[in-house]
């Protein structure tokens, strides 16, 4: 070991807690970069490996009821691998203990031989036999919410007939990672499952002997999507096919590429704040160092160690702060990022789960942190190369201050001589004192980023659940039904009002802009289903015209008054243009809004209800759930009052966590920036504090000149990270943004005060640690040497 | 003052003091049983090698440091009882201090060094008349860095002067100046010492300076090996070095 290398690590146990405090920040900024990209990777691995070894469909469609002779044709469509028909229906199910209606999808298995598409994971059990109608597989999220195992039985209402089904196996499919029920916000296990039914026994259940009404085709590689997917609406559209989709529009698929999504754009955002800030920190603790080994700088030349060699000792230091950092960093993150995809397997369906390990991604972490260390460093040593040696040995030049631009007297008026000294010392650095307080505003950015997501969520919640679905419950029946049905529903004991919807697909288009999405037909008043304006404000639907909200508008370029072609999917050859009446708010899915007697006009069929949003008295909610497992007809129901909660839970238990992670990566980064400073600032100072000790100030008096410092930056800080973190959620809340659901950008008063109490409080805290080095200050000692 | 008074009122008086360095396994006893009145008034030269106890004693009656053994009095009071804060109350309203170093605050100017001593003092004279004193009435506006070095000490005594303290300690007030500088230094002291009636203590290395003191401590390894009474003081422009 060279005797270079011996000063080096000296110099590290001496500067330790400063090491330590840079290392730290490194480490949050390559755990951030490991942890987002390694499980996205795995993620993607795993999606990957299940989908191609369980044969995920590629292209989507569905029909009401298509004759089975099709499938030669889907078949034949040039580009397709292969092609599995099914019958899919919605049930309500009863089940033993739980007094509120479930509701399931049943899915088709072919009588004979394993699906040729969207194949199923056994976990446990066997598949039901064709020759046994009352078997069913169940998806295991849905088995597990109600502690079912092969064997167990329970009540579903098919086709208006009472059946009990026996499990016969626990399942995963590709097809339903994320299953979420119709009207539901977040996935309920517990409400809505997935069974998987013999095609026989479907068959009979709902008098589809010979047909079908969905199917779901592999495709070849490198096959032509767009000419397959408008063969198969060619070949469906007599059987009101509701269009044909890729992937993209898969829903289980879509939520869990949107969550994929999110994880990536995590390492893009946060890593590099982390850097940036690191850099910062290794900048400043080299720059003090160094000018405290001026003289010693100036004998290693003289004595004839050569420019690069002294600017290499320096460089290993950082190095050093550096290998500190990726060994904290990465082992956090190899460590987090498994539990995360942990986490994510088992929220999302997953047989198995593919770790990707990923040594290339500490190698990236490793030479990014490393490279932004060296450009922080790079002023710092540039000037340990360009020192001539006997300069070096000389004592610098007294630093020069200068008055802040205010006259004399308005200072003195003000401050005291302490607090000048204060505010001089800022105003002499004032890059420094820049950067300080940028590195400090990003972490009150960071807080607010994390806790807007609460103000944003219960924003989105009152206007989900209070304004708009003011519902407790909606009903969808098994197809398009005469309004009659709604008064069989009315008539119900213990609902006590009841409004009728119709939903249709549709493909809407505007130039070459085309959009496939659902339009629903509201009454002309909607007491339970509001439809609000951009401005939150409830719109009385027109007598004609579409409303759409503001994501469809803005995808299709459309604004009021312009005309956009409907085409109703469920009806052959039916397009019309319609006018666009007014742009509405909406946080789920993509909407459109027409008065449900001007859709039934335009749709040409008479008067239509798709279901039903209906208000129970809470008194007779049990009542009410039993008359539905009664009631034949009701395809699905959504709880909108168990929704609320379900929603709740769910979102807050994910922001919570992200709260947690965001506060501590905050609280580093204010104890690395404000910790840092200080001890440079006592360093760069301790001769002229302790000149003040010895001229009668008071530990408190003399504190308080550093405390201004450190005050003023933090001061400074907040409303910049007020800013940045507004810009953070901004950005938080685009990215976010999906053609399945959108979060408004709310930031309660609140949330900034929080943020700025915690950063306070943290720098408050690192400025303490610091005070009681100013404590025990050797006066003496302090007074002899020279700077 | 022209000659000892022995009627004068003792401002400092030490008995028997020592005073004892532990570093490591290192023992220095940097003070060995030093006996020693200063005066109302007074000005007193220290001299001696360097590590010879001077500047121990110095910020031992200073209240910079505490005694390992010993008695030193202030005024009457013990002041070997006093604790951190007593002694952080009686730097801020008995003891003016100028340093070797001078020890500016670089970020102030000259008013203001003053001005930082003054705002804490319970009777002191302005900034503007503190620096009167020593001749810098024209640099108040000044940095230390626009200064000359014996501009700085000046500032220095200044801000030492400006509470109008009982004991002006200087350890070694002229060591980083040239001998003309050094002169007007010592000057502005000297005129301090005569127009308040200030106890002033002065460390220095120079043996010329003695011809200024009233009274002359010669220190040997922690000891004042003897202690000279002048006659005659001289002006300072009359001392040459």
């Amino acid at each position: 070991m060279e005797i270079l290398d011996r000063k080096l690590l000296r110099d590290l146990g001496r500067l330790w807690a400063q090491v330590l405090a840079v290392a730290l920040v490194m480490a949050c900024g390559v755990m951030t970069l490991i942890l987002a990209l390694g499980a996205t990777r795995s993620l993607e691995e795993t999606r990957a490996a299940f989908y191609e070894r369980y044969l995920f469909g590629n292209v989507f469609a569905t029909a009401n009821r298509a004759p089975e002779h099709l499938k030669a044709g889907l078949t034949a469509i040039e580009g397709v691998a292969a092609v599995e028909t099914r019958i899919v229906k919605s049930l309500i199910l009863d089940i033993e203990g739980m007094v509120e209606p479930a509701a399931a999808l049943a899915v088709s298995l072919p009588d004979f031989g394993e699906p040729s598409v969207n194949r199923l994971y056994i976990r446990r059990g066997r598949l039901p036999e064709p020759t046994r109608p009352g078997e069913v597989a169940v998806v295991e999220t849905f088995a597990e919410a109600h502690g079912f195992a092969p064997g167990d039985t329970f009540g579903a209402l098919i086709n208006g007939k009472k059946r009990q089904l026996t499990i016969t196996g626990i399942v995963l499919s590709p097809e339903f990672i994320y299953a979420i029920g119709p009207g539901d916000m977040v996935p309920d296990q517990r409400r809505y499952g997935i069974l998987f039914m013999s095609r026989s026994a479907l068959e009979a259940a709902f008098d589809m002997t010979g047909a079908f009404n969905d199917v779901s085709l592999t495709v070849l590689r490198n096959a032509d999507m767009d000419r397959i997917i408008e063969a198969v609406d060619e070949r469906l559209d007599r059987y009101g096919g509701a269009g044909a989709h890729d992937r993209d529009d898969q829903i289980s698929h879509a939520f869990l590429q949107a969550e994929l999504d999110q994880l990536q754009a995590m390492a893009g955002v946060i890593p590099p704040i982390f850097l940036f800030i690191s850099a910062f920190l290794v900048n400043m603790i080299l720059s003090r160092l160094i000018a405290l080994e001026r003289e010693q700088i100036g004998l290693l030349k003289a004595v004839g160690f050569s420019s690069l060699h002294v600017a290499w000792h320096y460089a290993k230091l950082v190095i050093v702060i550096c290998a500190i950092g990726l060994v904290i960093g990465g082992i956090a993150g190899s460590w987090v990022g498994g539990a995360l995809t942990r986490l994510y397997g088992e929220f999302f369906s997953f047989p198995f789960l593919v770790f990707a390990h990923s040594a290339d991604l500490f190698f990236i972490a490793g030479a990014v942190t490393v490279a932004a260390a060296l450009a922080g460093a790079a002023s710092a040593i540039r000037s340990v190369v360009v020192l001539p040696p006997a300069v070096a040995m000389r004592p610098p030049a007294p630093a020069r201050y200068h008055t802040l631009g205010i006259g004399l007297g308005a200072l003195h008026s003000v401050f005291s001589q302490l607090t000048t000294m204060a505010l001089r010392h800022l105003w002499r650095r004032p890059v420094r004192t820049g950067l300080t307080t940028l590195g400090t505003s990003f972490s009150v950015g960071l807080l607010v980023t994390a806790l807007f997501s609460f103000d944003s969520i219960d924003y989105m919640i009152d206007q989900i659940f209070f304004q708009t679905a003011r519902e407790d419950a909606a009903v969808t029946f098994a197809g398009d039904r005469h309004p009659d049905a709604l008064r069989a529903l009315a008539d119900i004991e213990g609902v006590m009002r009841a409004e009728p919807f119709r939903q249709t697909p549709v493909t809407l288009t505007n130039r070459h802009v085309e959009l496939r999405m659902v339009i629903e037909g509201l009454p002309r008043q909607t007491q339970l289903s509001r439809v609000l304006d951009v401005d939150a404000e409830p719109i009385v639907l027109p007598s004609s015209g579409l409303l759409l909200s503001e994501r469809v508008a803005d995808k299709l370029g459309l604004r009021v008054g312009d005309a956009v072609e409907v085409d109703f999917l469920s009806r052959e050859n039916l397009t019309v243009s319609v006018p666009v009446a007014a742009v509405v708010q909406s946080y789920v899915g993509l909407t459109g809004y027409m008065n449900i007697a001007a859709l039934d006009r335009l749709m040409r069929e008479g008067a239509r209800v798709s279901g039903a949003r209906i208000k129970i008295d809470p008194d007779r909610l049990d009542d009410v759930y039993d008359a539905v497992k009664q009631t034949p007809g009701i395809a699905s129901i959504a709880l909108l009052r168990l929704s609320r909660e379900q929603f709740r839970a769910t979102i807050e238990q994910n922001v919570v966590i992200s709260i947690v992670v965001y506060s501590v990566l905050a609280v580093i980064i204010t104890f690395g920036v404000i910790y840092n400073s200080a001890r440079i600032q006592l360093s760069e100072r301790a001769r002229e504090l302790a000149s003040l000790r010895v001229f009668g100030f008071t530990r408190a008096e003399v504190s308080s000149v550093l405390l201004v410092e450190l005050g003023v930056v933090v001061a400074l800080a907040q409303p910049l990270g007020w800013l940045i973190g507004y810009g953070f959620a901004w950005s938080v809340a685009r990215g976010f943004e999906s053609d399945l659901f959108r979060i408004p950008l709310v930031v309660d008063q609140a949330t900034f005060a929080t943020a700025s109490l915690v950063v306070i409080a943290a720098g408050l805290f690192s400025a303490l640690i610091v005070r009681r080095r100013i404590d025990r200050f050797d006066l003496i000692e302090v007074l002899k040497t020279r700077e | 003052m022209a000659a000892i008074d022995t009627q004068a009122r003792p401002v400092f008086h030490v008995e028997d003091l020592t005073k004892v360095y532990v570093t490591g396994e290192v023992e220095v006893r940097a003070l060995n049983g030093v006996d020693m009145t200063l005066y109302e008034g007074e000005m007193a030269v220290l001299l001696g090698p360097s590590g010879s106890g001077k500047s121990t004693l110095l910020n031992i009656i200073g209240g910079l440091d505490q005694a390992t053994d010993g008695r030193v009095e202030f005024e009457g009071e013990d002041m070997t009882a006093f604790g951190a804060r007593q002694l952080t109350r009686f730097r801020r309203r008995n003891v003016g201090f100028v340093f070797q170093f001078y020890n500016l605050i670089p970020s102030l100017t000259a008013w203001e060094n003053v001005a930082l001593v003054t705002e804490i003092a319970r009777d002191p004279m302005t900034p503007e008349e503190a620096l009167a004193m020593v001749d810098l009435s024209d640099r108040m506006t000044h940095f230390p860095a626009q200064l000359s070095g014996g501009e700085q000490q000046r500032v220095a005594i200044a801000r030492a002067i400006a509470k109008r303290p009982e004991v002006l300690l200087c350890d070694e007030p002229t060591g980083a100046l040239d001998s003309k500088t050094g002169v007007v230094v010592l000057e502005a002291l000297t005129r301090v010492n005569a127009e308040f009636g200030t106890t002033t203590a002065i460390i220095t290395h120079n043996a010329a300076t003695r011809r200024i003191a009233d009274r002359v401590f010669h220190f040997h390894d922690g000891k004042i090996v003897q202690m000279v009474v002048n006659e005659n003081p001289v002006p300072p422009s009359e001392v040459v070095w």
